[in-house]
């Protein structure tokens, strides 16, 4: 099978029960992307794959090849950390830090969802296709990625000040 | 996991062939309740066919109907347009659904076909007619918070999951379905059983049967839609009791037509058809949409934990209900509440 991860590409014969997840930390040893529960409902694992958001613990690998799959190795042009990295550092993004690749991709990939006109819940009107990434938003969109040391203010605030950063001149 | 075969399908006629009308093979759109049931060996299938790469437009036809390819995610049909402006309470339902990476996986067709969240099914120490028929239900006597309070039985309380459906449900949304016997339709509401004696048995599908489209028919009120979820946690969570309802009143005040539909309920996405006549004609307030409610709910049950669902069901009707009267669109073409 055939994969591209952070632009590199990579040949390796996989067992078809393989998950993303399991691919990227055990055969491609690149462990920045966590595992949580393993059954989607921790975010832990977030990585992107054409840079769209998934959970790869629910992911069959098999089901990615020839796909662009990005993870947290892959965010920062080193030795510079990616702008939302260091917000996460300034802002008390984190304590344990198992949580955060998943939170780092998840956000950045949050952000251009919001940028397509993709809706939330939250959203008041589905009919106008601009969306104001509000604080009740940001927290709704970033549901899908817990921690378990409650940093959560710290991690929407991290993502507000990159965001704010983003815009600035 | 057990082992399986796993063979990507290039279109729906050679899924169909590969699957060959066994019961032992799955369809694989995104994953995300497939993979996690196999890693549970929940789900062992001998073969596994990806038919996420068929069809996935979102079509909005001249007539005010909507056509969806099966393998379109739930983020696309969320974020489309034409479902945005045209069936806001879809959008709503999926977007109160899973998580964005979650919705960004999963497929129409997928949604449909997900198996229930309940705590027994998925505990392999625990009795579950559905896993093994026969062996009994351990949640008619224990946890059933989340479990069902309509069309239940002595077998099996359990709930689908979906918030997608009862949206679907609502909108009299068919599905199309494609098998070794040919291609056929039915009704979102056909299409899942109630449990019965034989909760093993979800759906109408028969072995190998794909969902290959869902069709929404115009309605033209559904502009004036919406869905609301009650749940334990603010976002991400399974409903508690959820409701999709569509409401036209004309300008005597009076239920011109209604649509309701309720989730976390029922074996199946449970469309308020009672609730519905009791409607049509009636005055458009609240003490109609409490009659209504109370109407649908006269044959529910409640077990240990679940018997607030009742009361909640009822007042969340009415709320949404309510909700949707009071912001109802001023009679004007293509007219829309900007509130």
């Amino acid at each position: 099978m055939n994969f591209s991860v952070n632009g590199r590409a990579y040949e390796l014969a996989l067992d078809p029960r393989t998950s993303l997840l399991d691919l990227l930390r055990e055969h491609l040893r690149l462990t920045g992307t966590k595992k949580g529960c393993d059954q989607g409902a921790c975010g832990a694992c977030t990585v992107l794959v054409d840079g769209v958001r998934i959970n790869s613990c629910l992911a069959l690998a098999v089901q990615y090849q020839g796909r662009e799959i990005t993870t947290v190795e892959g965010l920062a042009n080193e030795p510079e950390l990616h702008p939302l990295q260091s917000a996460f550092i300034e802002q008390d993004g984190f304590q344990c830090g198992y949580c955060t690749p998943g939170q780092i991709c998840s956000a950045l990939a949050m952000v251009e969802e919001a940028r397509r006109g993709v809706p939330s819940v939250l959203t008041p009107d589905l009919s106008v296709d601009h969306i104001d990434l509000t604080h009740d938003e940001l927290r709704e969109r970033m549901s899908g990625n817990l921690c378990r040391c409650g940093a959560h203010n710290g991690i929407i605030a991290a993502i507000e000040a990159a965001l704010a950063t983003r815009a600035a001149p | 996991m057990m082992q399986f075969e796993y063979q990507q399908a290039r279109d729906v006629a050679e899924a169909v062939r590969l699957a060959a009308g066994s019961a032992d093979v799955k369809y694989l759109g995104g994953g995300t309740n497939l993979v996690d049931l196999m890693r549970e060996t929940i789900e062992h299938p001998r073969s596994v066919i990806d038919v996420s790469n068929l069809e996935r437009q979102i079509t909005f036809r001249e007539d005010g109907s909507a056509f969806i390819g099966a393998a379109a995610k739930n983020t696309s049909v969320a974020a489309d347009r034409n479902i945005r402006i045209h069936f806001p309470m879809l959008a709503r339902a999926l977007l109160s659904g899973a998580s964005g990476q979650i919705r960004n996986m999963a497929t129409v067709g997928g949604n449909i076909m997900q198996r229930t969240r309940c705590l027994y099914f998925y505990d392999d120490a625990a009795r579950c007619n559905k896993r093994t028929p026969g062996a009994g239900c351990d949640a008619i006597g224990g946890f059933n918070r989340m479990n069902a309070i309509l069309g239940a039985s002595d077998s099996c309380v359990a709930t689908h999951p979906s918030d997608m459906c009862v949206a679907l449900a609502a909108l009299d949304a068919i599905v199309h379905l494609e098998g070794s016997a040919g291609r056929r339709t039915l009704k979102l509401t056909e299409l899942h059983r109630l449990p019965g004696e034989t909760p093993h048995i979800e759906t109408q599908l028969e072995p190998g049967e794909l969902i290959t489209a869902v069709e929404i028919p115009a309605c033209s009120f559904a502009a004036h839609s919406t869905y609301r979820k009650i749940r334990d946690r603010a976002s991400y969570a399974f409903a508690l009791v959820s409701v999709a309802a569509a409401l036209d009143v004309g300008a005597d005040g009076k239920v011109r037509d209604v649509r309701l539909a309720l989730g976390g309920v029922a074996h199946k996405p449970w469309r308020a058809f009672r609730a519905e006549q009791a409607l049509r004609g009636a005055d458009a307030n609240e003490a109609a949409f409490a009659a209504a409610a109370d109407e649908e709910l006269q044959d529910a049950h409640g077990l240990r934990d679940n018997a607030f669902k009742i009361e909640l069901a009822r007042r969340v009707i009415v709320a949404t209900l309510s909700e949707l009267a009071e912001t109802r669109p001023t009679a004007k073409p293509n007219g829309r509440n900007g509130s």
